[in-house]
């Protein structure tokens, strides 16, 4: 035994054998932690969606509803407000709404599944602030040509009443518009869409 | 008496290498006898580091990490629980202090080349130790679960979002929610108080270890062990760490104690710098204060994020310069080509350089602190910079010097017109 020769590559892939088997039982046993992070059930099922009662909305005014902690806004648009969505294109980011912060079913002029009724959550895409409603032209402190919109008091970012962006702001996209369903003329569900997909 | 002592330590010594250790480690570990005011720092750090581990065991005695009893547990040990103000103020000021006295020991290491060969590893270690410091003060801002707590932590988390693809479900997983919410602050909790302080112990002894085995620089910038003792073999410029620098530490042990108290107990809040005043109203999810500032520690770092534009409609950029300054520290070893380490011995391009970049650091550092229309806006007529703010416009700028000195380092190190270095310690 003690004066036999040693073999090599059975040493070697011995060697290479038990690293293999250990390292997969380090990342099977790292799994459940890491798992453990994510949303508990409870979690999810406080994060399911929420139904509004939009009946009370003047138009001209906004509610302010809770989905999964986030601020949702539903303002209903006058149609002076409406008119003004097209005129101040040229002064937009992404008027086109190239980028995908809408469902396809808000992918329209308005950014809405009604015309008049416009469903944001209103958490500013630079940092996650909430920005203030300004929804007057022209309102205080906001310069005479202001359109109506949403200023950001953390960093100024400035967002009309279809929650596009204003170009020079420090925000880079359009704010996000929920996945959102009207259930009847005013019942409207946040957090599943009209095509069934869920945020 | 004594031969019963000497007795227990024999029998110490033959079970654990008690005195091995203790020559090893400080009465016959031979430092620079040219150490001057900046080499207080090190030992300095450790004094905050014990500091905050003791107040914070006792802190946790009467914290509830609950997004609905954090708030009023803290309220609750600064009103009712015997000295509690003291613990609460002592751990907030140490927070703070940890950074001023962990910057100063960085700064020395940028005057007197302490990062260069053969010191890179102990650097590293460093730059290890920073980052966990800037983690564990991140976490622990979360737990009092006041306003300025949330909406920073919700602004930080937020950076992850702007990461390519998979950045939503990294900052979903990081939160354990939908929101930044009570699974957010009680992971928070734990990864302040015993995952973090355990990386942190590791990473400190990693960094001493290695100190105690290249020996310390100084700020001659020479290696005190090419010259030694043909008989002893100890360093000709060396002197034992115990007891001269053990008394010398406690000297700035002492002056440092004078700060703290007077900061502790006159100023604990210290303007808003150490303690926010939005940090006073209880978190509100739906609610964002009007001005959301990191504490004066981060706003160097913040201000850079803010000044890079939005590329691609995407926040990353921002988020990639943001982690690219506090990590070009680690690069240092290996841009600087200096023929010389220490300050002494440079020439001007390096003296201008470092001071360009102290700038550049600490006004970043103040507009971070400040909203960025602070300084007001260009005229509407202006060229290029028509209507800008000019706080923007400067943070850019300075952000750029900021970097420069890292890239360009590699150049201007070089060519420096440097003095010839002394064979021994000069005074």
């Amino acid at each position: 035994m003690a004066n036999q020769e040693v073999d090599q590559s059975k040493r070697r892939f011995l060697i290479a054998a038990t690293t293999a088997v250990g390292g997969v039982a380090t990342v099977a046993v790292a799994t459940p932690f890491v798992m453990s992070m994510l949303p508990s059930e409870r979690a999810k099922a406080a994060g399911a969606p929420v139904e509004v009662d939009i009946g009370k909305v003047e138009p001209g005014s906004m509610i302010t509803v809770e989905w999964r902690g986030k601020p949702v806004w539903i303002i209903n648009r006058t149609q002076e407000m409406l008119d003004q969505l097209s005129k101040i294109e040229d002064k937009l980011s992404d008027p086109k709404l190239e980028v995908p912060q809408q469902p396809d079913y808000a992918k329209n002029a308005t950014r809405s599944l009604k015309p008049n009724l416009m469903v944001l959550v209103g958490i500013c895409t630079h940092l996650g602030c909430s920005p203030s409603s300004k929804l007057k032209a022209g309102e205080e402190g906001m310069g005479s040509d202001w359109p109506g919109g949403f200023f950001c008091p953390c960093h100024g970012s400035k967002f009309d009443l279809a929650g596009r962006v204003f170009k020079g702001s420090p925000a880079p996209i359009n704010l996000q518009v929920p996945p959102h369903k009207y259930l009847s003329d005013t019942r409207l569900l946040i957090g599943v869409g009209e095509d069934g997909k869920e945020a | 008496m004594q031969k019963y002592l000497t007795c227990a330590l024999n029998w110490v010594d033959e079970r654990f290498p008690l005195t091995a250790n203790w020559k090893a480690h400080l009465s016959e570990y031979y430092a620079p006898k040219n150490f001057n005011f900046w080499y207080y720092f090190g030992s300095l750090a450790i004094l905050v580091l014990v500091i905050q581990i003791v107040s914070g065991i006792f802190l946790t005695m009467n914290y509830k990490p609950d997004a609905d009893l954090a708030f009023a547990s803290v309220e609750y040990i600064m009103r009712d629980v015997s000295w509690g103000w003291l613990i609460r103020y002592m751990h907030s000021t140490g927070a703070s202090m940890f950074f001023v006295v962990v910057y100063l020991h960085m700064f020395r290491g940028l005057l007197y080349g302490s990062y260069r060969n053969p010191r890179e590893l102990i650097w590293l270690f460093g730059v290890g130790i920073f980052l966990a410091l800037m983690g564990e003060a991140f976490f622990g801002y979360l737990l009092p679960w006041g306003q300025m707590s949330y909406w920073g932590a919700q602004v930080i988390i937020n950076l992850f979002t702007s990461i390519p693809f998979i950045g939503p479900d990294i900052s979903l997983w990081l939160r354990g929610d939908y929101m930044v919410s009570d699974a957010t602050l009680n992971r928070f909790f734990a990864f302040h108080v015993i995952a973090l302080p355990l990386v942190l112990l590791g990473l400190i002894a990693a960094h001493i270890i290695a100190l105690h085995e290249v020996g310390s620089n100084n700020p001659d910038g020479i290696e005190i062990k090419k010259l030694k003792d043909p008989v002893t073999h100890i360093p000709l410029d060396g002197i034992p760490f115990h007891p001269y620098y053990t008394v010398k530490d406690i000297m700035g042990v002492a002056v440092f104690l004078m700060v703290f108290s007077v900061i502790v107990f006159f100023t604990p809040e210290m303007g808003g710098y150490f303690l926010e005043a939005n940090n006073f109203i209880p978190a509100d999810p739906l609610k964002t204060p009007p001005h959301i500032a990191p504490v004066w520690y981060f706003t160097p770092y913040y201000s850079i994020l803010r000044a890079v534009p939005p590329l691609f409609n995407s926040q990353f950029p921002g988020v990639v310069a943001m982690g690219l300054s506090v990590v070009a520290f680690a690069f240092l070893p290996w841009l600087d080509r200096s023929p010389v380490k220490s300050i002494r011995y440079r020439g001007s391009k390096y003296k201008a350089w470092l001071t360009a970049f102290v700038i550049s650091f600490l006004i970043l550092g103040y507009l971070g602190t400040e909203p960025s229309n602070v300084w007001g806006q260009f005229d509407a007529g202006m060229p290029v910079l028509g209507g800008a703010d000019r706080a923007t416009v400067a943070a850019r700028v300075l952000t750029v010097v900021y970097f420069l000195f890292f890239v360009l380092m590699p150049w201007y190190t070089k060519n420096d017109k440097t003095k010839p270095v002394p064979e021994r310690v000069t005074g």
